[in-house]
C-alpha cells in the first residue's frame, strides 16, 4: 500500500505546477538549494573550529544557545511547513486502513526538507567532534537527542497546525526571551544548558526527547486517527462572517469601492495577513543595520538601503503581486466596468497609507539618532514616489495566480519570477544608493538625502503618467493574464 | 443586439468554435444547448472578451467588443465561481458590484428585497463568506449579481446546474419575467433541454463547435431536440 502512495506523491511533486516551470528556472533552483546545503555545511564544519578560535568550548555554547535554534525552527515551521494532512480527502472511501492513511501522512512529513536541513548542519558538526576526539556514544547520543528535538518541533507543528494566532505568539515569545537575555534581566540558557549538556555528558539524558517524541507520535496519530472525518480533522474551519460596509470610505467615489475591497481582503485572507506580517518584519531590518551589529552593513550608504526597507515592507511585499491579489475573481473584474485608474488607484494609496504609517511606527530608530530617521523618512519619500509605481509596474508583468487561503508563498514565489519584474525591481534598491553616494561622496551626506527625496518628489509628479504607462501593459496583457490565472496551483 | 461574424477559435490547430453568422435580436431570450466541448461557454468567454478570437468578431449592440470596452456597462454575466470573491459575504458583493454599475445601496437593497424568495433563506445575513457556501448557493448569488445596474444584455452560462428543483423553477420564472421585457437580451446555456425550451423563445445547438440548429421556440421544439441528441 505504502508503494502506491509513495507512487502518488511521485506524480504530485513533478507534475505540481511550481515544478512545472522551465529548464532555467530549475536550474536557478538548484543552485539556490545548492547554496544552502553548502552554507549549512560550512556552519556544521566551521561552527567547531570558529568557536574554538574564540576561546570557547564548542559543545558547551552550541548547547547553550541549542534553544534559541530549536525555538527559531519551531517559528520558522509555524510559518511555512506545510501539512499535508489535507490531501488525503480523497483516500478515505478506498479499502484502506485508516491507521494507514494516518501512517503515511504523518511519515511523509519526516522526509520535509525542513527536518533534513538540520542534517546538513547537525551531522557535518558531530562529525566534527568526533574527529577531534569527542567520546563517540557521547556525540552519537547527542545528536539522536538533537534530532529527536527536531521531530518533535515537527510533530508540534502538525498538530498545532490549526491554532491561530500561533507564529505571532511564537515571534513575540522569541523576542521577549532574546530582549531579556540582551539586556541581561533573564536568561534562559541558564536553564536550558545545563540539559543539553546532560545530554552529552551523561548516558541517560537524551532518552528524554526520545521518549518524548514517541510519546507525541503516538499522541497526534491517535489525535488524527480519531478525527478522520470530513467534518472534524479534515473540515477545513469555517469563519464567522461580518458584513462590513466600510462606508467612510464612500466619499472617495471609484477608489473608495476599491479600497473596501481591497481593505477586506487584507483582513480575510491568510496569505494577505501573512504578508502584512512579513513587512512588519520589514520593520526591524533596520537594526542590523543600525546597531552596528554587522559591520559591512554600518556605512551610511547602506543606511539608505535599510531606510528603504524599513518604511517599505509591505509596498514590497504586497506591490509586486499587485493584480494577482485578484486572481482568483480576475474574469469578473474583466467583464466589470472597472476603471483601471480607479483600481491601480486604490492599490496605490493602501501603499502609500502603509508606508506613511510604517514610517511614523519606525519614529523609534529616533534612539539611533535624527540622522538614522532622516534616512528613514528619505526613504519612505522614495518609496512613496517612486517605488510605488516599480512595484506596479513589475506586478503588471507577474501573472502567478494567488492562492489566498494558504501562507506559503508569501516568501517569494518561485513562479513569480521573471526577468521583466527583475529588471523593473533593480532600481528600487540601487537607484537610491547610487544616488545617495553621489551626493555624500561629491559633497555630503544631507545632499545626498536631498537628492534621493527629490527623485522621490519627481516621481510623485510623475503619477499619471506612471498610471497611463501600467494602465497599458494591463490592457495588452490581458488575455494572457486571463489565461494564467485559470491555472491552479 | 448581437451580431456574431464569421467567428472561430483554435487551439494547437484544433478548431473549438466556429460560427460565420448569428444574430441576436434586442429583447430575444437564446439558449445555447450542447454536449460537453460544443464550445458554449468558449462562445461567452469571446462574446464578454476574456479570450481572443482566431478570426472575425461579435458585434455588441454596434461595439466590437474586442477593441472596444463599452460593451461592459449593459452587459451582465455570470460564468462560474470565479466571478465571485470568495472572502466576501453576500451582500458586501452585491454592494461591490452594484459599485461598480453605478447602483447605490438603496437600489441593491430593492433587487435583493425582490428575489427574496429565490434565495430562501440561505443567502442573506447568513455569517458566511461566499467562499463557505455551497455551489449552489454561489450560483445564486452569481445570477442575481447579474440583475444589478439593470443591464441589457444578460450571459448566463449553465445557471440550472447545481440547482435544487425549487430553486430551478424559481429561476425559470426570473428569466421569463426577463424575457418578457424588450429592452432585455438574454442569453442561456444549458445541458438541459427542457429547461432551456421552457425559458427561452429561441434555441440554438451546438455540436462539436459549430452550429446545427437555430429554431424558434414552439411546441415541437423540445421533441425534435430530443430527437437531435438521442442516442
Amino acid at each position: 500500500m505504502f508503494k502506491r502512495f509513495i507512487y502518488l506523491e511521485w506524480k504530485a511533486f513533478t507534475r505540481s505546477a511550481s515544478f512545472a516551470t522551465n529548464l532555467a528556472l530549475k536550474i536557478l533552483m538548484g543552485f539556490v538549494a545548492i547554496y544552502f546545503i553548502l552554507v549549512f555545511l560550512a556552519l556544521g564544519v566551521g561552527a567547531f573550529y570558529f568557536l574554538r578560535k574564540m576561546n570557547l568550548d564548542p559543545i558547551v555554547t552550541v548547547n547553550k544557545f541549542m534553544i534559541y535554534y530549536i525555538l527559531m525552527d519551531l517559528i520558522i515551521r509555524f510559518m511555512l511547513q506545510k501539512i499535508p494532512v489535507m490531501n488525503i480527502r480523497p483516500l478515505l472511501i478506498f479499502p484502506i486502513k485508516k491507521s494507514t492513511i494516518v501512517h503515511f501522512s504523518l511519515g511523509k512529513t519526516i522526509l520535509s526538507f525542513f527536518n533534513l536541513l538540520h542534517g546538513f548542519f547537525l551531522l557535518p558538526f558531530s562529525i566534527v567532534l568526533i574527529v577531534e576526539g569527542y567520546d563517540v556514544v557521547s556525540v552519537l547520543l547527542w545528536f539522536t537527542a538533537m534530532f529527536s528535538l527536531v521531530y518533535i518541533n515537527n510533530f508540534l507543528n502538525v498538530i498545532l497546525s490549526n491554532k491561530d494566532n500561533l507564529f505571532a505568539i511564537s515571534v513575540g515569545f522569541f523576542a521577549v526571551l532574546g530582549g531579556l537575555h540582551y539586556y541581561g534581566f533573564f536568561n534562559i540558557t541558564d536553564y536550558t544548558a545545563p540539559f543539553f549538556d546532560a545530554i552529552f555528558n551523561s548516558y541517560w539524558a537524551f532518552a528524554i526527547p526520545v521518549f518524548v517524541l514517541i510519546a507525541l507520535y503516538y499522541f497526534t496519530f491517535q489525535y488524527f486517527k480519531n478525527d478522520l472525518y470530513l467534518d472534524a480533522g479534515l473540515n477545513s474551519k469555517l469563519d464567522i462572517a461580518k458584513t462590513e460596509e466600510l462606508t467612510w470610505l464612500n466619499q472617495f467615489g471609484t477608489i473608495g469601492t476599491f479600497l473596501k475591497n481591497d481593505i477586506k481582503l487584507i483582513k480575510r485572507n491568510k496569505r494577505s495577513k501573512t504578508t502584512v506580517g512579513l513587512s512588519v518584519m520589514f520593520l526591524f531590518y533596520g537594526f542590523l543595520f543600525f546597531t552596528n551589529g554587522i559591520e559591512a552593513y554600518n556605512n551610511p550608504v547602506m543606511h539608505i538601503f535599510a531606510g528603504i526597507f524599513v518604511s517599505g515592507g509591505f509596498l514590497i511585499t504586497f506591490g509586486q503581486f499587485v493584480p494577482s491579489w485578484d486572481s482568483a475573481y480576475y474574469q469578473l473584474m474583466m467583464t466589470q466596468n472597472i476603471p483601471y485608474k480607479g483600481y491601480l488607484s486604490s492599490k496605490w494609496w493602501l501603499m502609500v497609507i502603509a508606508t506613511i504609517v510604517t514610517t511614523i511606527i519606525a519614529s523609534f530608530y529616533l534612539y539611533f539618532g535624527l540622522q538614522v530617521y532622516l534616512t528613514i523618512i528619505v526613504g519612505a519619500i522614495y518609496n512613496i514616489g517612486v517605488n510605488s509605481h516599480l512595484v506596479l509596474l513589475g506586478g503588471a508583468y507577474t501573472k502567478t495566480p494567488i492562492d489566498l487561503s494558504s501562507g506559503k508563498g508569501a516568501f517569494g514565489d518561485k513562479k513569480a519570477f521573471n526577468i521583466k519584474t527583475m529588471l523593473i525591481s533593480i532600481p528600487q534598491l540601487v537607484l537610491p544608493v547610487l544616488l545617495y553616494w553621489v551626493g555624500s561622496t561629491l559633497v555630503n551626506a544631507n545632499v545626498g538625502l536631498v537628492l534621493v527625496a527629490s527623485v522621490g518628489v519627481l516621481g510623485f509628479a510623475l503619477k499619471d503618467r506612471a498610471f497611463t504607462l501600467i494602465e497599458k501593459i494591463y490592457k495588452s496583457e490581458k488575455y494572457a493574464t486571463i489565461a494564467a490565472y485559470k491555472q491552479k496551483g | 443586439m448581437i451580431q456574431v461574424n464569421n467567428l472561430s477559435k483554435t487551439y494547437n490547430g484544433t478548431t473549438v468554435l466556429k460560427i460565420d453568422y448569428l444574430e441576436i435580436k434586442k429583447g430575444e431570450s437564446l439558449g445555447l444547448v450542447g454536449n460537453n466541448g460544443a464550445g458554449k461557454t468558449t462562445f461567452f468567454s469571446l462574446l464578454l472578451d476574456l479570450i481572443q478570437p482566431s478570426t472575425g468578431n461579435i458585434i455588441n449592440n454596434e461595439v466590437q467588443v474586442n477593441t472596444s470596452e463599452n460593451w461592459k456597462p449593459f452587459t451582465a454575466s455570470f460564468l462560474d465561481e470565479s466571478f465571485l470573491i470568495g472572502y466576501l459575504t453576500p451582500e458586501e458583493y452585491f454592494y461591490f458590484i452594484g459599485d461598480l454599475r453605478g447602483q447605490n445601496k438603496a437600489d441593491v437593497d430593492a433587487l435583493l428585497a425582490k428575489h427574496e424568495e429565490f434565495f430562501n433563506g440561505e443567502i442573506l445575513k447568513n455569517k458566511k463568506y461566499l467562499r463557505d457556501l455551497s455551489k449552489g448557493n454561489q450560483k445564486k448569488v452569481g445570477i442575481i449579481a447579474t440583475l444589478i445596474g439593470n443591464p441589457e444584455v444578460i450571459i448566463l452560462d449553465e445557471p440550472f446546474a447545481n440547482l435544487d428543483p425549487t430553486t430551478v423553477n424559481r429561476l425559470k420564472k426570473v428569466i421569463k419575467e426577463l424575457s418578457e421585457n424588450p429592452n432585455i437580451t438574454i442569453l442561456v446555456s444549458s445541458h438541459d433541454l427542457q429547461h432551456t425550451v421552457e425559458v427561452c423563445d429561441r434555441i440554438v445547438a451546438l455540436n462539436k463547435g459549430e452550429l446545427v440548429k437555430d429554431i424558434k421556440t414552439s411546441e415541437e421544439t423540445l421533441q425534435e431536440l430530443e430527437t437531435f441528441f438521442a442516442v
